[in-house]
């Protein structure tokens, strides 16, 4: 448990660290670290799945993310890099804090999950869908239709990402 | 309860980073946390106190198993959501390059002044 | 890239990709899946590419054939679906179950597994390649340029 705090008190470090700094290519490389730190904390979690993924999938948005800001002449934001005061953020911070409690009152207490839906999942698995990885079972079996939904998502951003990549369409009058 | 609460601090950085930055890096940057912040918080619902991964092998006691296992249900939207994130941050950065293309900067004070 | 960094992805590109190959083909097992595996797939190709240059990355996974490759996972994925319509509904498990805790178990699911990590490898290379294709260059008067580079030149790092 105490685990737990520590290291989302390390995330959150790593996340202040990767919005203040100035410097983008450390901003980065602290994200790299706020990611990696989520990969520990879902392993402690008894999530390996997840782990796995968060740890392949961090290492492919470091390397997006540094293709994207090397070599780029504005490595250094330049001046005030922010148009309000720490003030605001404190605010703000403190606005979600308040609403998320508000609305936390109703989800269960932590370490108890409700598992309503979950618990035949866990029940019926393995006879049903022969699949000893319940996840694998849930995610291609009792919720495909999800799946089939978030492919779609994926395939979409990367078609759009690849159009705006392409090579030089039609010129218009601004070229 | 001040895990969750601890979850939402750092959605709130993430948010702080989208609204008040005006680096575009800086802002992806911002997005990524929020999405990091949200599957943590999905994944610490369905947590279960001293549980096991919801994986069966060969040595499970089928009715410890169901006792003991943490929700598998969080966890598998999480894990699509995580690599949709991938494609979303891919996204974004490629609408960066091409807005750098055409302004020169990553700064969006000066991508407004310069429109037109 | 140095020499130090192109002998050790020699060896270590095929281990990746085997590794993840190994997890898609395992997912309904052990943990992992076609979504972590398919990272890894892809994962092998920007190692490759990283080290070598897009050249070589390219003659093993051309643009078209990943974006082919993309095209296809989703669709074999949807015809797995559709596949299950004539049985009764939307995504039936229309194969036998097997034994569990075998390979050739849980009916469908393996082949959706490889359908999707299909699709992510493919998908996450032809990103990255089209990233790596980019690039800025500056003149002598300030003014930034962008050249589109063709599939023959190298990455300058």
């Amino acid at each position: 448990m105490l685990e737990l705090y520590v290291l989302l008190g390390l995330m959150i470090l790593g996340a202040i660290i990767a919005v203040e700094t100035r410097e983008l290519l450390s901003s980065i490389i602290s994200i790299g670290a706020v990611g990696f730190i989520l990969c520990v904390a879902f392993l402690r979690l008894h999530a390996p799945d997840i782990a796995i993924t968060q740890l392949v999938v961090e290492v492919a948005v470091l390397i997006v993310l540094i293709r994207a800001t090397i070599g780029r002449d504005t490595a250094i934001t330049s001046g005030r890099g922010e148009f309000r005061s720490i003030a605001l953020l404190t605010g703000l911070v403190a606005v979600i804090v308040f609403f998320a409690a508000m609305g936390l009152r109703c989800a269960p207490p932590f370490g108890e999950p409700l598992l309503t839906v979950s618990g035949t999942y866990l029940e019926t698995g393995l006879e049903k869908t022969g699949a000893a990885n319940i996840v694998s079972s849930v995610l291609l079996d009792f919720r495909a239709y999800d799946t089939l939904g978030e492919v779609t998502v994926l395939f979409a951003s990367v078609a759009g990402a690849l159009l705006f990549l392409r090579k030089k369409g039609k010129k218009t009058e601004n070229g | 309860m001040i895990i969750y609460l601890l979850c939402f601090v750092l959605f709130g950085i993430g948010l702080h980073a989208v609204v008040n930055k005006k680096n575009l890096i800086k802002i992806v940057v911002g997005v990524a946390i929020m999405e990091y912040s949200m599957n943590l918080l999905l994944v610490l619902i369905g947590y279960r106190m001293g549980g096991v991964a919801p994986i069966i092998d060969r040595e499970t006691v089928a009715g410890e198993f169901v006792r003991l296992s943490v929700d598998p249900l969080p966890q598998a939207m999480v894990l699509t959501s995580i690599v949709i994130g991938l494609g979303v941050i891919s996204l974004m950065v490629s609408v960066c390059i091409r807005l750098y293309e055409k302004y020169g900067t990553f700064d969006i004070t000066k991508i407004k002044e310069l429109r037109g | 890239m140095g020499e130090i960094v192109r002998n050790i992805v020699r060896i270590f590109a095929g281990f990746t990709l085997l590794f993840g190959v190994y997890i898609v083909a395992y997912g309904h097992i052990t943990p992992g899946g076609g979504f972590a595996g398919g990272v890894l797939i892809g994962g092998s190709f920007i190692l490759l590419t990283l080290a070598y240059g897009k050249k070589l990355a390219l003659q093993k996974l051309s643009r078209s054939m990943s974006s082919t490759l993309d095209s296809l996972g989703a669709l074999i994925f949807l015809f797995l679906a559709l596949v299950g319509i004539a049985g009764g509904y939307f995504f039936l498990n229309f194969l036998p179950l097997g034994k569990p805790f075998h390979l050739f178990s849980a009916g469908i699911i393996p082949l959706c597994n490889i359908a999707i990590g299909m699709k992510v490898g493919a998908s996450l290379f032809a990103v990255f390649i089209a990233l790596a294709m980019v690039r800025v260059v500056k003149h002598e008067d300030g003014t930034t340029d962008y050249l589109e580079e063709t599939d023959d030149t190298e990455i300058k790092q």
